[in-house]
């Protein structure tokens, strides 16, 4: 029996939890595809428009750590590469592939592999690569970049602490799929040569333990609940629940040997690695009170919300928010037509009773019940009082980028501020003032580079107009010389 | 379908100002009871002289701001320091004397300095420090519980005939003085302690302040009292008399006031404790509550920068 | 009264000595000025550059708020910095313009280098009767290549709003 530990702070959420069985989504109509991804990098495009593309083919391509392949989630043509509004939080336009599909829904040819252990770790995580696998629990950080850390990792931990309210698409995952999970599970220990691997779920998901436990055959596979305690499916917080270590505040995982992958993501591994499968599918939860009939649905990647909201039975009448993700952490979009991409976990749906109440902000009084529920052990009203009064340094004292932004405290607020919104505000503004400091130095650079040049060039021309003008002399003496010998 | 772009989190929010400030008058319920029953409905006036002078004050104030006014209003923290003063003032205090009182508190120590939650000190003992330095006559006037005799407090009385050479066995053989400190004022102490309990129950203050406080006071009493019984008095006379629960659980856990992390809130709660026997036993005041508060209030910038999470 | 009088001569012998051994080279409150300024180089100012603007200001020939590239947070800046109040850009050297690069539109590029000299921060690349091209990363958008092009081929382009450049904005307070 392992002894669990807490982390600091973290609050009891209502779980809102649907548990419905996965149904599949009808084909829709067109299929988008952002190529931005992580860190403001961007996926290549290596379609053309017109072209005929088949499920499963590369649609663009990766070319830096941060970035994964894109595959056609069903077959059609790429009718525009064109702007159009992304899964952002800013709800702005970036370039998209748009593919119209033809109904065929032909597949590319698979390649399944009926042993994966007969091929090398490195072999493994390129076909992780090339399969466009990254991280579904929301992050979507290509998959293959975090399996090839150079650290020695004793611990594989698969996150099934599903913490967010309102999301179940890993446990009715876990449902239909606990022996392909256990597969990918197995898989992702072979290539991170991982002494120890856990699969950890939330005490309330019962009946996913029990799927789980069932086909749980071999003793490298330890199956333990957490408490349900949001935020405790974050990688740092489950890692102490877990283990008791604490992951410093600047360094990841990985770093003290160990390595989390969401459920999502293992059945992925499981499909590209035994089914030679490519990433073109997740399940969504389509949820909320706003929907008529909330479902789980296995989504193809691409597909508009307003197609799965049709399918779910449509919004009911007082419907105020449309948000993917969940509803501490999720991102509020302004259009339906946004396509779905792999890392939208849930469609929710809110309507005014259940969103959060907010009069007026009133003054912060300084009750420090934020800093009790903050896992990150964080002053979060400190960090509030220099933000908004613009003290960007002493912010990054009380270390604001050490913040999840998981909403813990914006929730326990008795004067309502929207403290999130303030968090993220300020560290865009350090990120800015970084950026154009960095920007200024550049120009300040280059113009002093070009200063000296010039001020080196006008003093050889003077030096060589010198000796021009001492040689003419020496010239002419020399030719007065030579006329008065003569 | 459109839809506004907000940010998260989407989770209503489980907490109001409007409830803290509640839980804290509803802690203070049996202190008024206790003291309407020692003292009668002269505690009744004050507490509606002090009430209504600070939602007028607090009113005013908020148009000449230009803030929205029912919302402030309503939060009740106005409220909780009228509250506050009324029960720490003498009973048979003149009306001008919580009006004034009040209208320190509410205008200067806390509008003038930008409102609630920008206050640097407390304002009910603020209000209270100026009465007590303008009107000392008045403020020390207290009378005999049940009765309209004047007559000194036991802090006061002990202070003064310590002061006179008398050991602290000769003072408690006083009629002022009931089982741990002043007759019938010990259950006013007890009343606080009783609400203090409660609001730490609902986890409206946690316990570091109080727990503070009480053990910044205990330990110096306890050292003191082992050296020398005749001259310094227990730690439980201490505890039990004057403000010392008041001030524990009410006004020192004022969070607008106090330090900001755990950490700094124990040193906070320490520094007051010792304060508060500090000006007891040396100091020119025979209850320091209030000095001790306003002093630490002070204080509490530099605890917080000193005590903030290290990387 | 003599001792008093030996005490002050030694103190201004030691003051006399720090003014000249201990003496910093340059003026540090231009390079904090500097510092603040956004290193356009574009001359707006009516100065050659940023940092003869910057010496200016610490000689007080100059007021804060002649940079329009810098904007009000320059202006707000160097009023901190300089402990005076912070006051509106004057319109008579520039307005506030959204960020942009320069472009040359290469169709009508004719390849004459007249565009390259003026540049502050060699950001355009090109050569005699080759095609010239600005580079965008480098560009600081001071406009000073745009005059000296005789076939008027250089255009400003604002910088797009996008979801890589955008940041959350904070609430509005009360």
């Amino acid at each position: 029996m392992t002894k669990l530990t807490h982390f600091h702070g973290g609050l009891k959420l209502a779980p809102h939890t649907l548990l419905a069985p996965i149904i599949d989504s009808s084909l829709p109509e067109e299929l988008v595809y952002p190529l931005l991804q992580r860190a403001n990098n961007y996926a290549l495009l290596i379609v053309k428009l017109g072209e005929r593309v088949l499920k499963g083919q590369m649609i663009a391509s990766a070319n830096s750590p941060f970035t994964a392949p894109i595959h056609a989630a069903s077959s059609g043509i790429v009718k525009a590469i064109e702007a159009r509004i992304i899964a952002h939080p800013s709800n702005l336009a970036d370039d998209c592939i748009v593919i119209t599909t033809d109904g065929l829904d032909e597949a590319l040819a698979s390649s399944p592999c009926f042993d994966y252990q007969q091929e090398t770790p490195e072999d493994l995580r390129a076909k992780i690569h090339h399969a466009g696998i990254v991280g579904l629990g929301g992050a979507a950080f290509p998959t293959a970049t975090k399996l090839s850390t150079e650290q020695d990792i004793h611990t594989l931990i698969i996150n099934g602490a599903e913490c967010e309210p309102y999301i179940s698409c890993d446990a009715s995952l876990i449902l239909q799929k606990a022996e392909e999970i256990v597969q990918g599970a197995l898989i992702l220990q072979y290539i991170l040569q991982a002494k120890h691997c856990i699969i950890a779920l939330e005490e309330n998901m019962l009946q996913a333990a029990q799927a789980l436990q069932k086909v749980i055959n071999t003793q490298s596979i330890q199956l333990i609940s957490v408490p349900a305690i949001y935020p405790t499916g974050g990688e740092k917080q489950l890692i102490q629940v877990l283990t008791n270590t604490k992951i410093p505040a600047k360094s990841l995982p990985a770093e003290s040997g160990f390595i989390c992958q969401n459920i999502g993501t293992t059945y992925a591994v499981y499909q590209a690695i035994i089914q030679g499968l490519p990433l073109t599918e997740r399940i969504i939860t389509v949820t909320g009170k706003g929907i008529n009939q909330p479902q789980n649905i296995r989504t193809r990647i691409g597909t508009p919300i307003k197609h799965l909201i049709t399918q779910s039975g449509g919004y009911s009448k007082d419907v105020q928010r449309l948000i993917i993700g969940g509803s501490m952490m999720g991102i509020a979009l302004s259009s339906d037509e946004i396509a779905v991409t792999k890392a939208s976990n849930c469609i929710l749906a809110m309507t005014s009773d259940k969103l959060e109440n907010k009069p007026a902000e009133m003054p912060c009084i300084r009750c420090g019940d934020c800093a009790t529920v903050c896992p990150a052990e964080l002053l979060p009203q400190q960090i509030y009082w220099y933000g908004r009064s613009e003290q960007l340094d002493q912010c990054q004292d009380y270390q604001l980028f050490s913040c999840i932004e998981c909403g813990c405290c914006d929730v326990v607020c008795p004067s309502h501020i929207s403290l999130v919104q303030q968090f993220r505000a300020t560290k865009g503004a350090i990120i800015i003032k970084a950026k154009q400091a960095e920007q200024a130095n550049l120009a300040k650079t280059r113009f002093q580079n070009q200063q000296q040049r010039r001020a080196k060039e006008e003093q050889e021309q003077l030096a060589k107009a010198e000796k021009r003008k001492a040689t003419i002399e020496k010239m002419k003496a020399a030719s007065l010389a030579k006329k008065k010998s003569l | 379908m459109q839809f506004p772009a907000t940010s998260s989190p989407f989770t209503p929010a489980s907490n109001t100002v409007n409830r803290v400030m509640l839980q804290v008058l509803i802690a203070l319920l049996p202190a008024t009871g206790i003291m309407f029953w020692l003292f009668g409905d002269a505690l009744l006036i004050q507490l509606l002289l002090a009430c209504s002078t600070a939602l007028l004050a607090e009113s005013c104030m908020l148009w000449l701001r230009k803030k929205t006014i029912k919302m402030h209003l309503l939060d009740l923290s106005a409220l909780v320091s009228a509250v506050l003063l009324a029960l720490a003032i003498p009973t048979i205090a003149p009306w001008w004397i919580s009006v004034s009182g009040t209208l320190f508190a509410i205008i200067i120590a806390k509008h003038l300095y930008g409102g609630l939650g920008y206050n640097p000190f407390n304002p009910a003992m603020a209000g209270y420090v100026f009465l007590l330095i303008s009107f000392p006559q008045q403020m020390t006037a207290w009378t005999m519980p049940f009765d309209v005799i004047s007559s000194a407090t036991a802090l006061d009385y002990t202070k003064t005939q310590l002061g006179l050479g008398f050991s602290v066995y000769e003072i408690s053989t006083s009629p002022l003085f009931g089982y741990l400190a002043g007759k019938d004022w010990e259950y006013i102490s007890f009343a606080y302690l009783l609400g203090g309990l409660w609001l730490l129950q609902r986890k409206v203050i946690s316990w570091h302040i109080p727990v503070a406080v009480l053990l910044g006071l205990t330990i110096p009493a306890l050292a003191a009292y082992l050296i020398d019984s005749t001259r310094f008095t227990s730690p439980l006379f201490h505890l039990f008399s004057g403000a010392t629960f008041c001030g524990a659980f009410f006004i020192a856990t004022d969070p607008v006031t106090a330090a900001t992390s755990n950490k700094g809130r124990l040193i906070f709660g320490l520094l007051v404790g010792c304060l508060v026997y500090i000006i007891r036993t040396w100091g020119g005041y025979p209850d320091a509550i209030a000095f001790a508060v306003l002093l630490a209030n002070l204080a509490a910038p530099s605890i917080d920068y000193y005590t903030r999470p290290k990387k | 009264m003599l001792l008093l009088c030996l005490v002050f001569l030694l103190l201004g012998l030691i003051l006399g000595y720090a003014a000249q051994h201990l003496k910093v080279q340059g003026d540090p409150i231009v390079e904090q000025i500097d510092a603040l300024l956004p290193q356009t180089q574009c001359g707006q100012c009516k100065y050659p550059g940023c940092k003869p603007y910057a010496q200016a200001i610490a000689q007080g020939a100059a007021d804060i708020n002649q940079c329009p590239p810098g904007g009000e947070q320059t202006i707000e800046a160097l009023a901190d910095l300089l402990g005076i109040e912070a006051k509106p850009l004057n319109a008579e050297f520039g307005a506030v313009k959204a960020p942009a690069v320069a472009f040359i539109v290469e169709q009508d590029c004719i390849g004459c280098v007249k565009c390259i000299p003026p540049c502050p921060v060699d950001a355009i690349l090109g050569a005699s009767k080759q095609m010239h091209t600005v580079i965008a990363s480098e560009c600081t958008g001071c406009e000073l290549c745009i005059a000296p092009c005789p076939v008027d081929c250089i255009i400003m382009v604002p910088i797009a709003n996008k979801p890589s450049l955008w940041q959350w904005s904070a609430t509005h307070h009360d």
